[in-house]
Parts: C-alpha cells; sequence; structure tokens
C-alpha cells in the first residue's frame, strides 16, 4: 500500500516537474545552460524573495520570455543583465555589483576573517604581554627576577 | 582602555539595532526606480480602441502627464479610478497604459466607472511594461514637457500620496497651482 502511494506520488511530482520546467526551445543548445543561469540569478521583481526560474508570478514568466528572446538575439548575459538592470534596478540581481552602495557588504567576509584572525593572534602568541595572571606563567619576568633576587638578598643579610 | 575595549561588542550591537529598527519602516516591495530622471521609453503600441490607430510617445511629447498603468484584473485598480477621475476634472492629463489586459473587458471598465485618460495604449503583451520596469498594477508615472519620467509611484494614487508625492512636482512643472 506504502508502495503504491509512494509510486503515484513520484508520478505526481514528475508531472509537476515537467509543468514547471515549461518548453523552451533554442536555436543553440548552449543557450540553454546560459538560459538557467541567468533565470537562476536573476531575482522576480514582484516577488520577495524567489529568483525567475522558481517563480510563477505573471512577471517572471514574461522576464524568462524576455531573456531568451534576448539570448536568441545574441545578448551576452552582461548585456541582458544591464538590460534588466536599466529597467528593474540592481534589485533585479542576485549578485549585486560592486559600487558605492555595495562594496562594504562585498568586503564584510575580508574585514571580518582579518578581524577574526586578529583575535586568535592576540588569544594565543600574545599572551605573555597582556595583563595575564601570573600564575598562568612558569617563567618570571627578567623585571620580576631581579626584584626576587634583590628581596632574597636582603632578607639573608636580616 | 581593556575595560573599554569590553563594550565593543555592546556597541557594535546598538548601531546593527538602530540600522535593523530603520529598516521596518521601509516597504520592502518597494523597489528603487531605475528610470526616474531618464526618458520615457520609446514605443509603438495600438489604442486600446483599435488595432488602426498606433501610438507612440510623440503623441504626448511636450506636455506634463501622468502614465497610469491599469489593468481589469488589478484589484488596486478600482480602489484608484476615482482619485484618477477627479484629477482628470481638474484638468490633469493622465494617458493610461491598459497592462495585459482584455480590450472588451477594458472599454467596458471604462464605461461602467468614467474615462479619466486622454487615450490608452493598449500593451497586450507587457512589452512597454518591460521597457518600464513595470512589476504589478497599478503604477504611476509623472513625465514631464521633455518626455522625462520625474517621479514614480508603485501601488494606489490616493489622495494622501498625491499630496505628498505628486503635488507639488507637478504644480513645479506645469506652472500652475490647482
Amino acid at each position: 500500500m506504502r508502495g503504491l502511494g509512494f509510486a503515484v506520488l513520484s508520478l505526481l511530482l514528475a508531472n509537476m516537474a515537467v509543468a514547471s520546467t515549461a518548453v523552451v526551445e533554442f536555436s543553440d543548445e548552449s543557450l540553454r545552460i546560459r538560459y538557467q543561469q541567468l533565470v537562476q540569478e536573476l531575482r522576480c521583481p514582484k516577488c520577495q524573495n524567489q529568483n525567475l526560474a522558481d517563480s510563477n508570478s505573471p512577471i517572471s514568466e514574461d522576464l524568462r520570455a524576455q531573456v531568451h528572446t534576448l539570448l536568441e538575439e545574441g545578448m551576452s548575459d552582461r548585456e541582458i543583465k544591464n538590460y534588466l538592470k536599466s529597467r528593474y534596478s540592481e534589485f533585479i540581481l542576485y549578485r549585486p555589483e560592486v559600487n558605492q552602495n555595495t562594496w562594504l557588504l562585498w568586503a564584510a567576509p575580508v574585514v571580518f576573517l582579518l578581524f577574526g584572525l586578529w583575535v586568535l593572534y592576540r588569544l594565543y602568541f600574545n599572551r605573555s604581554s597582556s595583563d595575564m595572571p601570573v600564575e598562568q606563567n612558569d617563567q618570571l619576568s627578567s623585571v620580576d627576577q631581579q626584584r626576587l633576587d634583590q628581596l632574597l638578598r636582603n632578607k639573608d643579610k636580616q | 582602555m581593556n575595560r573599554l575595549a569590553l563594550f565593543i561588542p555592546l556597541a557594535l550591537f546598538a548601531a546593527l539595532s538602530v540600522v535593523l529598527l530603520l529598516g521596518l519602516d521601509k516597504d520592502p516591495q518597494e523597489l528603487p526606480s531605475a528610470l526616474v530622471g531618464e526618458p520615457f521609453p520609446e514605443f509603438f503600441l495600438p489604442r486600446l480602441e483599435g488595432d488602426q490607430e498606433i501610438v507612440s510617445r510623440e503623441d504626448f511629447r511636450g506636455q506634463v502627464l501622468l502614465v497610469n498603468v491599469w489593468a481589469t484584473w488589478c484589484f488596486a485598480c478600482r480602489i484608484e479610478h476615482q482619485k484618477l477621475n477627479s484629477l482628470a476634472e481638474q484638468g490633469v492629463v493622465i494617458v493610461g497604459l491598459n497592462y495585459k489586459d482584455q480590450r472588451a473587458e477594458a472599454k467596458l471598465w471604462l464605461y461602467e466607472r468614467g474615462n479619466p485618460y486622454q487615450f490608452n495604449i493598449f500593451d497586450a503583451e507587457g512589452s512597454l511594461g518591460i521597457d518600464l520596469g513595470v512589476y504589478g498594477a497599478p503604477e504611476t508615472y509623472l513625465v514631464d514637457g521633455d518626455g522625462i519620467i520625474r517621479h514614480r509611484r508603485v501601488g494606489v494614487v490616493d489622495d494622501r500620496i498625491w499630496d505628498a508625492e505628486f503635488k507639488a512636482l507637478y504644480q513645479e512643472l506645469t506652472g500652475v497651482s490647482q
């Protein structure tokens, strides 16, 4: 019984998969790969967080068709992105360009990594020079050693 | 010094909280407008009334006007229509962009609700819609006499939005107070 249910379910899912990938015909199969990449990377302007590939909204259907047309017209990926950016603003690019507004976003991972390395460095290599408790340190600093020697000498004199 | 350094994470957290708090006020549906300050895109499309007559942006060159994107399937357009009618009565030039709609239904709509438009561009495929970056209806564009888009509103234009976003700019462009 469970097996039958599973079979029915997988048939249904298979149907759905066929329905959502729709029929897109290309004059050249290499365009299909670029098309798939573009619709993955472009964002549906109506939906908050879906790409064109995943969205069923009418505007996404139109934009997928437009991307298809532009590919067939021989536009490069960059040109297609610029075409859509000039109409729908940068919102449509899931991979934002580096510019005045986004440099901080792009730089953040490097900045955080460097900060993390700095913290690690402080923790592991700078211990003795920081204000760590002395008992963690077997070696006395030279100043302390001198003081100790002096104290012991004074004691001997008494 | 080291004691103060302990407060750095707290300060960072406070700064992040302020940024996020400001973000709460923003409408996530609202996209930055790519076309404000740019010329209205070129188009050659039929009028809603029939296929015989083709209209282009030259048909409204030289006037300050609103271009209103609407459709009969658009629920919010019903709410907006009253405001458009009253603006038209006050003498505001409005051109309609009937977006991905059925001709007969659109004509019936105008017959039943009144027609605030000078004329209607019939964009059945949504091609001008793509050139304008339309992602929903209604949308309203304020175009100046040189054919430059000066303001864009995605969503309903009601009294509040008109007064807040359009009125001053419209009066400045036309030189008429209304």
